[in-house]
């Protein structure tokens, strides 16, 4: 509920599984490590851990940061104390899409507490919570800087605008066949927008 | 004047792409700069410019620039702030997404009076369709000269790289976002020392934000008395405002500073007016860390003189009757809003952002949430409201960085302002239309 102080401790997921970047990621990496100067490579570590989060299918193991930790030469503390920080790393397993809507004020008073309470009621799940098909994770997110065109949500990196339950219904739909089609280019659907 | 300083040719059709904005008169500022100006000729004439961070907290940016550590022999750093994550504001993305170009020049210009080699774009990571957009008017203006090794043979080499972060508000705040940069947890650093002296990688570093530094450009074209002549006293310039709440036209305006505040909420080329023909009851000028003000008193200040978009104008009367111009997310309520709940979706947001260094702030920012939580929902008493005034004043000014402050303000201001509706919360739970009771 609103308000009471649940703090969450993330449940850190060793699935055992031998986690490597593919030959043309590495390459990736490679080039994102040599932007910081000689010695600095830590600094790649959240822009690799991105594109770790991504590859994995959405969400950080701890089998995952000690590859990460391994990969830039840190202790892996200091991968778990980054990735822990950051909201938009998952350290729990997610659906395939994840749902962020936003919850702040501006939002709040153009109808982005309808839209949210909407989203709980047709995905019949609750914040943080993914459904029992694995399609969706719910999360409730502070301000996504798009508040002149609230409410508003994000579906993986995708932003949505001037959302109405309607609308939520068509994106919905379209996310679900989308994931019918069981294209493994369509594992993370990207923005197709700009 | 207004409206085409910073957004000049955001029109024209495929201006994101170089050859186009090249065709406009792009980059001819970068020309300019590197051909016919030494670094301190630069620098100066952004000091007479006027011009004024736009992050938020509207400091002088030629001053800034002077305080670089000079005889310093190790790298200097340029940081690009493009976190922003201050709730109502949406300027910098709009910029970024529409005239990715404006910020590469003035980038490049900067980075020279600054003798920067090195430019990192921190931007948050929630925009990373705009990580794409950049990194292509990156790499075009690479191929064509005007980034990496010996710049149209002036010698200087700059790079410029797009960081994204990862979901955190406090890495906005500068020294969060050099940890951030660093791979670290957004902690802000003591300061000092300054990042002008010890910044990124211990390195003298200017952190300034996107619009600040998209403004360069402009600057450098028309020459720095020419920019200071548009606005108003030492508001210079334009300012980008991103209006929002229970307005007909919200979205991204360039100003010229000095317009009347009431011109802007009512004018047909701004806010267009509140929806549905409603009353204006409150408006947040400047992003949701500054006080939030009821409707005649954002019109106009204390002494009856109409508010105007400036600095100076929106602050008048300090906190009794003031606010601030802050990052210009411009947040505007209808008689409708319930400024309690607004309170408390605020005060929530901070307590999730607060990263926890200072027990003011962690354990402030979640105590105020719990009292608001309480009136709001029918549980409060009439002490819990003197309480929040209590906490917030001890926040205020007892942290490492100032997002304590800003967690402290909206309330404050909101009792301030709104005693009475926060009263008839805890007298008469169910009378407000938004209050929940249970
Ligand atoms: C909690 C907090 C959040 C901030 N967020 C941002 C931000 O998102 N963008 C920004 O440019 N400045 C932000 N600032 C201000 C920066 O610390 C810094 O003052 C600014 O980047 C300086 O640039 P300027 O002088 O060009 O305004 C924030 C400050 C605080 C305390
Ligand atoms: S004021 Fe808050 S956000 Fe800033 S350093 Fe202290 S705890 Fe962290
Ligand atoms: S408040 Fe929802 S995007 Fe800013």
């Amino acid at each position: 509920m609103e308000g009471t102080h649940k703090i969450s401790h993330p449940q850190f997921v060793r699935e055992g599984k031998q986690f490597s970047f593919s030959a043309a990621t590495m390459l990736k990496v490679r080039q994102l490590i040599a932007r910081y100067p000689q010695g600095r490579q830590k600094s790649a570590l959240l822009p690799v851990l991105h594109i770790a989060q991504e590859e994995s299918g959405g969400s950080l193991t701890v089998d995952i940061m000690d590859y990460v930790a391994d990969l830039l030469g840190l202790q892996p503390i200091e991968v778990y104390e980054t990735a822990t920080f950051y909201s938009m790393f998952y350290l729990e397993k997610t659906g395939k899409y994840v749902i962020e809507v936003c919850r702040t004020g501006p939002c709040s008073i153009v109808g982005g507490d309808q839209i949210r309470q909407y989203l709980r009621e047709v995905l019949e799940i609750g914040p943080g919570e993914t459904t029992p098909d694995g399609l969706f994770t719910l999360r409730e997110v502070e301000c996504l800087g798009s508040c002149g065109t609230g409410p508003v949500m994000q579906v993986n990196t995708r932003f949505f605008e001037n959302l109405t339950p309607r609308r939520v219904d068509q994106i919905l739909e379209e996310l679900r066949e989308y994931a019918n089609k069981n294209n493994p280019d369509d594992i993370r659907w990207q923005d197709q927008f700009c | 004047m207004a409206g085409s300083v910073l957004l000049t040719n955001i029109e024209v059709p495929g201006i994101r792409d170089f050859a186009v904005y090249r065709a406009h008169g792009g980059y001819q500022a970068v020309e300019k700069a590197l051909r016919s100006m030494t670094p301190s000729d630069v620098s100066a004439e952004v000091t007479r410019s006027g011009l004024r961070g736009r992050g938020g907290a509207g400091f002088p940016t030629g001053l800034k620039w002077s305080f670089l550590d000079k005889r310093s022999d190790k790298p200097r750093y340029l940081v690009c702030n493009a976190d922003e994550s201050e709730p109502g504001t949406f300027k910098d993305r709009y910029l970024m997404q529409h005239l990715p170009h404006r910020l590469i020049e003035g980038l490049i210009i900067s980075a020279y009076a600054l003798g920067a080699g090195t430019c990192y774009i921190y931007i948050r990571g929630e925009f990373k369709y705009l990580v794409g957009i950049l990194e292509k008017a990156i790499n075009e203006t690479h191929r064509n000269g005007f980034l990496g090794s010996d710049i149209l043979g002036s010698g200087f080499s700059l790079n410029i790289f797009v960081h994204p972060g990862a979901g955190a508000y406090i890495c906005g705040e500068e020294t969060a976002l050099l940890e951030s940069l660093e791979g670290k947890r957004g902690n802000p650093r003591i300061k000092p020392p300054f990042p002008a002296f010890r910044g990124l990688y211990g390195c003298p570093t200017v952190v300034n934000n996107v619009e600040t530094l998209a403004a360069v450009g402009p600057i450098i074209s028309m020459g720095g008395d020419a920019y200071a002549r548009i606005g108003k006293g030492r508001s210079t310039g334009t300012k980008l405002i991103s209006a929002c709440g229970n307005i007909n036209k919200p979205g991204v305006y360039e100003i010229e500073m000095g317009l009347p505040v009431e011109e802007f909420i009512y004018g047909d080329r701004y806010c267009g007016g509140i929806r549905n023909g409603k009353y204006l009851k409150a408006v947040i000028p400047g992003g949701s860390s500054v006080p939030i003000l009821p409707a005649d008193l954002i019109l106009s200040t204390a002494k009856g003189e109409p508010r105007l978009m400036t600095y100076e104008s929106l602050a008048e009367g300090d906190f009794a009757t003031g606010s601030m111009l802050g990052s210009g997310g411009f947040i505007v309520f209808d008689e409708d809003a319930c400024i309690v709940r607004n309170t408390w979706n605020l005060t929530r947001f901070y307590r999730h952002e607060s990263c926890g260094q200072c027990s003011p702030c962690r354990e402030g920012t979640a105590w105020m949430e719990k009292i608001l939580y309480r009136i709001e929902h029918g549980g409060g008493t009439l002490k819990d409201i003197d309480l929040l005034v209590r906490i917030a004043r001890n926040i205020e000014g007892n942290t490492i960085c100032p997002l304590g402050d800003a967690a402290a303000w909206p309330v404050a201001s909101a009792i301030r302002h709104f005693r009475q509706e926060f009263e008839e919360h805890v007298t008469d739970p169910g009378k407000c239309r938004n209050q929940r009771t249970n």
